[in-house]
């Protein structure tokens, strides 16, 4: 508790681009937010916005051609040292540790995320012998435990078995499993209910709350669906063409959002009490492509309360705009 | 939609124009660009259109009847060209006496630097039929004041004394036509067989898939060999020339049933096929208007890369005295000559035409390449 | 999955008897037979042969009855493990076949061990470092290895072995050792005489065995479970061995099937050019001889290998793919 003012993580002006023969995509560019011990940061923005690229390069695991071009990622291990991520090395016996260790990830597609010639006990075993140390019988006896924990059924049948025969909501747990068989102190979430129906979402997204008031644990959980994040995060992250555009808590966010891309997203969303069979507001416009992305203000194309002759021209900066938020428009200066 | 055009999106300017560029262009044109920018492939492109310009002008590349035998020049090493004359430009070569050699007391014919032959290009030489029909009798290289035939071998001669340069040219000829004309023999197989296999389904595809499982499944090489020991040997050149194209083709059509079938099946699935069918298009019109077009790129693909193929099948059976035999000259017939080692070490340039086997294979397989990239990056 | 075991059993069943039947077809497709070309051959040594010798001889041969009766007395003797007799050689085919079986098999056998050996390492090089220089190198280098038929190949080896070092590269034996009884010597002499033929038998596949791992790989690389196997901490060294090159190797256990009679094929022909002593040339003057019962029965024989490796390459590959093993995709 003494350390709760101090990020677990502290991601600082992160850039990552992908260099390709036709252009360079800059997937992230300058994001920055914090992780606390024990919190939930929720991470929201539409489709390519990022949010996968920024997990990825936190774990330093950007496939080429992609490459972290700048800023810094400081984790406060166990012991109370901080690392840069961005320091190491890719492939660095410390980095190793960090993954699968101190982070585990769970990705967005359950399907493919288990090699498909593997069981799903062999790449649980596999996590555990090499984080902890024990012997293979103590690893299986764990990895059985972790698939228990989180709630799959007979789970020393189940780890015998492959991926593909276990059905979407088990495959999800059991990729859980896998990133918690080794207690990381943070879980890195990136979708994880957006493959599964509506029911099975909500008992993955109990699964993940219950596992982190037991262990204490940090969950950086990225969504597209706002729902989930009033739900489970305490803070929020906005993210619009590899930007931050607002941060704050999560309740400042939902009732009084700044950036005019949040307040679309808000309304973009039905709630109980809105006419049924009324067409949903949209956010006018498509993303542009990464190629071309726009001068200024990212989001100025599309946004309703643009100005001309300055959001066009200059890139508005991150900056507070009250009690703990920040957002980047110059609606508020 | 309506919001779209409300806040129109203000892209830079050169950035629309080239998605605009992108957006109206058609399938071949996208195909184009995409294999504008394989330099190897356009390289083969290249290769190729020159290796066919020389079968189609064989008789205007070559300068000697490749048929014309004299024992007493066989085996001669290709000549050397001499370009200058006392410093100024006038290619010759000198010509050949024949003496004896004092021990063995065969004839050789030795070059003799004191008589020189000026070397001609585009001059009169031995009269041919261009395409069959035109008479004519200008040829790239000849020689004046004595004949081109007895003169002048700018690759030296094989076992019984005939040019081989003339001799390839004429080979290249029927090598690089056997590979078209076979593949247009597996093509009509493959597509028809195939089309019919990834259509329809059920028994039929059953059928076909055994059929072509069982054909892949016998070794090749010893089928070929087999069947082309059949072919009576009184047959004329003409005749062996297309059997030996049917025995080639009899395999080479079970690997484009199996592309053009794997398309079928996939497009099959696709909704402007599924919406044809509804609309009550007969069968036919269906796969003919709709969905050959549609995958007509990956047929051009396949059909490249199976051309080397052949023409490597049809070189090895000659070369074996099983496809083409003479008089019919073709790279493997050529090749047949350096089957014994004792020759090929006196005369290495018996192995020449091996040169032409190799670069035209590489071509065909670069541009091969080029085309699958283009009609599918994705694969 | 027994039932796909039968289900392959049945077709390869089946695939045996078309071979059977096309091989038989094969040999009496020429006009004539046997008698018809020994005849030509012994006027063409000055000696005649009467009508009557010619008949004897053809009904001794059993060629005087319709085609299916010939057919099936063969296979019927082929189901005994009774080749017939090779009427050239006047020896029973097993008797002609039997080594030079052994050693085509032993060549082919040497020249897939050598693809493999060659084409694993550099295929999942190219892929983990696409369009490096090594790629670039690998993929050229293999074009061309492509390009150029194996006979050629051969010849050149020769030629270069001629030319340069006067010696024939030629042959599976020295001659103390080609007419001598087995025995460990003989092994020893072998052994040393396989690398060339196996490394020119090998080349094509080779180059294609690289070109089906490259691409094979880089389409697995990019898959999720990839990823996900590098967030778990493991070295790069392991992710890649252990899940995406595992995977990438399936298809190519599937190709050992095809792999086998493709290089027995291109045995064939160039055995004939190193002198080998592998059915291959025996298969070409029995083909020019009309001799249908060794023919047939090299051509059978190869065949029926084929079918085998082929099922061999199906059962392998249900072993190592849980997908098919478990009967899903
Ligand atoms: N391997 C890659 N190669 C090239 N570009 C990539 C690659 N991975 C991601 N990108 C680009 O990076 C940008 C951000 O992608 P990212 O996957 O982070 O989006 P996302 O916010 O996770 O979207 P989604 O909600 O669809 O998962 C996209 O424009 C994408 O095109
Ligand atoms: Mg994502």
């Amino acid at each position: 508790m003494r350390n709760d003012t101090r990020p677990l993580l502290s991601v600082r002006n992160l850039r990552t681009s992908f260099f390709q023969d036709e252009g360079t995509t800059k997937a992230v560019d300058g994001a920055s937010f914090d992780v606390f011990p024990g919190k939930t940061l929720g991470i929201v923005g539409e489709s390519g916005c990022g949010k996968s690229v920024t997990a990825q390069s936190i774990l330093r695991i950007v496939d080429r051609p992609g490459r972290i071009v700048d800023g810094e990622i400081v984790l406060t291990r166990a012991d109370g040292s901080e690392i840069d991520l961005v320091k190491l090395k890719a492939n660095s016996r410390e980095i190793r540790s960090v993954r699968g260790g101190d982070i585990g990830l769970i990705f967005q597609e359950p399907m493919t995320s288990f090699s498909p010639v593997h069981t799903v006990g062999e790449q649980i075993i596999e996590a555990v012998l090499l984080h902890s140390e024990v012997g293979k019988k103590e690893a299986r006896l764990r990895g059985i435990e972790a698939l228990r924990s989180v709630g799959i059924p007979k789970p020393e049948r189940r780890i015998d078995e492959y991926s593909f025969e276990l059905s979407g909501g088990l495959r999800q747990r059991a990729m859980i499993a896998v990133a918690l068989s080794c207690n990381p102190r943070l879980l890195i979430a990136d979708e994880p209910t957006t493959a599964l129906d509506v029911t099975t979402q909500a008992q993955i997204l109990d699964l993940l709350r219950k596992i982190q008031q037991e262990r204490g644990m940090a969950i950086m959980l990225i969504t597209h669906n706002l729902g989930v994040v009033a739900e489970m995060a305490d803070d929020v992250v906005v993210m619009y063409l590899g930007k931050v555009v607002e941060q704050g808590k999560v309740d400042d966010i939902f009732h009084d959002p700044k950036h005019p891309y949040t307040k679309a997203l808000l309304q973009s969303i039905p709630s109980i009490d809105s006419t049924p069979r009324l067409k949903l507001p949209t956010i006018s416009g498509s993303i542009p492509h990464p190629f071309n992305r726009p001068k200024g203000c990212p989001f100025h194309p599309r946004c309703v309360s643009a100005i001309a002759g300055r959001c066009d021209v200059e890139e508005p900066p991150l900056q507070a705009v009250g009690e703990g938020r920040k957002a980047s428009c110059f609606l508020y200066p | 939609m309506a919001a779209h055009a409300a806040v129109p999106p203000p892209a830079p300017e050169t950035g629309l124009l080239a998605e605009d560029r992108i957006a109206v262009a058609t399938q071949w044109q996208l195909m184009w660009w995409r294999f504008r920018k394989h330099r190897l492939a356009a390289g083969g492109t290249i290769v190729l259109i020159a290796f066919y310009l020389l079968s189609l002008f064989a008789d205007f590349f070559a300068y000697a009847d490749p048929q014309e035998s004299e024992a007493q020049r066989s085996l001669m090493a290709p000549q050397e060209i001499h370009w200058f004359d006392g410093g100024s430009f006038s290619p010759h070569v000198y010509a050949l006496t024949g003496t004896r050699d004092p021990l063995t007391f065969k004839r050789v014919y030795v070059p003799d630097p004191a008589k020189k032959i000026p070397i001609t290009f585009f001059g009169h030489g031995e009269p041919y039929e261009l395409f069959g029909f035109i008479p004519c009798d200008r040829h790239l290289i000849g020689v004046s004041g004595a004949k081109a035939g007895e003169s002048l071998f700018l690759l030296g001669t094989d076992m019984q004394g005939r040019d081989l340069w003339s001799r390839l040219m004429y080979a290249t000829r029927t090598s690089m036509t056997i590979g078209l004309v076979s593949v247009a023999l597996s093509l009509i197989l493959g597509v028809v067989l195939g089309g019919i296999s990834g259509y329809f389904g059920g028994w039929i595809d059953t059928v076909i898939q055994r059929i072509i499982e069982i054909l892949r499944s016998i070794p090749t090489i010893p089928l070929w060999m087999g069947l082309a020991a059949a072919l009576p040997p009184d047959w004329d050149v003409v005749k062996v020339y297309f059997a030996i194209t049917i025995i080639i083709s009899l395999i080479g059509w079970t690997e484009l049933a199996r592309v053009v079938r794997g398309r079928f099946i996939s497009l099959k699935q696709e909704d402007f096929v599924m919406a044809a069918e509804l609309l009550g298009c007969s069968k036919a019109r269906i796969i003919f208007r709709h969905m050959v077009p549609s995958f007509i790129s990956h047929i051009i693909a396949a059909t490249t890369l199976a051309i080397p193929a052949i023409i490597i099948s049809e070189t090895s059976l000659s070369f074996l005295g099983l496809g083409l035999r003479p008089p019919a000259i073709s790279w493997g017939v050529l090749l047949q000559d350096a089957q014994n080692i004792q020759a090929l070490v006196i005369s290495p340039w018996l192995l020449y035409p091996s040169v032409a086997v190799i670069v035209a294979v590489l071509a065909f397989n670069f541009m091969g390449d080029g085309i699958r990239d283009a009609a599918d990056p994705y694969l | 999955m027994v039932a796909y075991v039968v289900r392959r059993l049945l077709l390869a069943v089946l695939t045996v008897w078309a071979i059977s039947v096309l091989s038989f077809m094969i040999i009496h497709l020429p006009p004539g037979d046997y008698v018809t070309s020994y005849i030509a051959s012994m006027s063409a040594s000055g000696s005649a042969v009467s009508e009557g010798e010619a008949n004897a001889l053809r009904e001794q041969l059993g060629l005087d009855k319709p085609i299916t009766v010939q057919y099936a007395k063969w296979m019927g003797l082929m189901l005994q493990g009774n080749f017939g007799m090779a009427m050239e050689w006047g020896r029973p085919v097993s008797d002609v076949i039997g080594d030079r079986l052994t050693l085509t098999m032993v060549i082919s056998v040497a020249a897939i061990i050598f693809t493999w050996a060659l084409a694993l390492p550099i295929g999942i090089y190219s892929a983990v470092y696409p369009y490096s220089f090594a790629d670039y190198v690998f993929t050229f280098v293999g074009f061309i290895g492509l390009a150029i038929p194996g006979f050629l190949l051969a010849l050149v080896v020769m030629y270069v072995g001629f030319a340069y070092f006067g010696a024939n590269v030629g042959g599976l034996f020295s001659p103390d050792f080609a007419e001598a009884p087995w025995s460990l010597a003989k092994i020893w002499d072998l052994t040393k005489h396989l690398p060339i033929p196996a490394v020119v038998l090998g080349v094509s596949g080779t180059a294609q065995l690289i070109r089906i791992m490259r691409s094979n790989l880089l389409d697995e690389l990019r898959k999720p479970y990839v990823m996900t196997a590098r967030a778990r901490g493991l070295s790069e060294y392991r992710v890649i061995m252990r899940y995406p090159v595992r995977v990438a190797l399936n298809p190519f256990v599937s190709t050992i099937g095809y792999l086998l009679p493709y290089v027995v094929s291109g045995s064939i022909i160039v055995s004939l050019v190193l002198s080998l002593p592998t059915v291959g040339p025996l298969l070409l003057k029995a083909l020019i001889a009309q001799d249908m019962f060794l023919a047939g029965t090299i051509v059978l024989l190869l065949g029926v290998m084929t079918v085998i490796g082929t099922f061999i390459s199906d059962l392998l590959l249900m072993w190592v793919d849980p997908r098919i093993r478990l009967g899903r995709q």
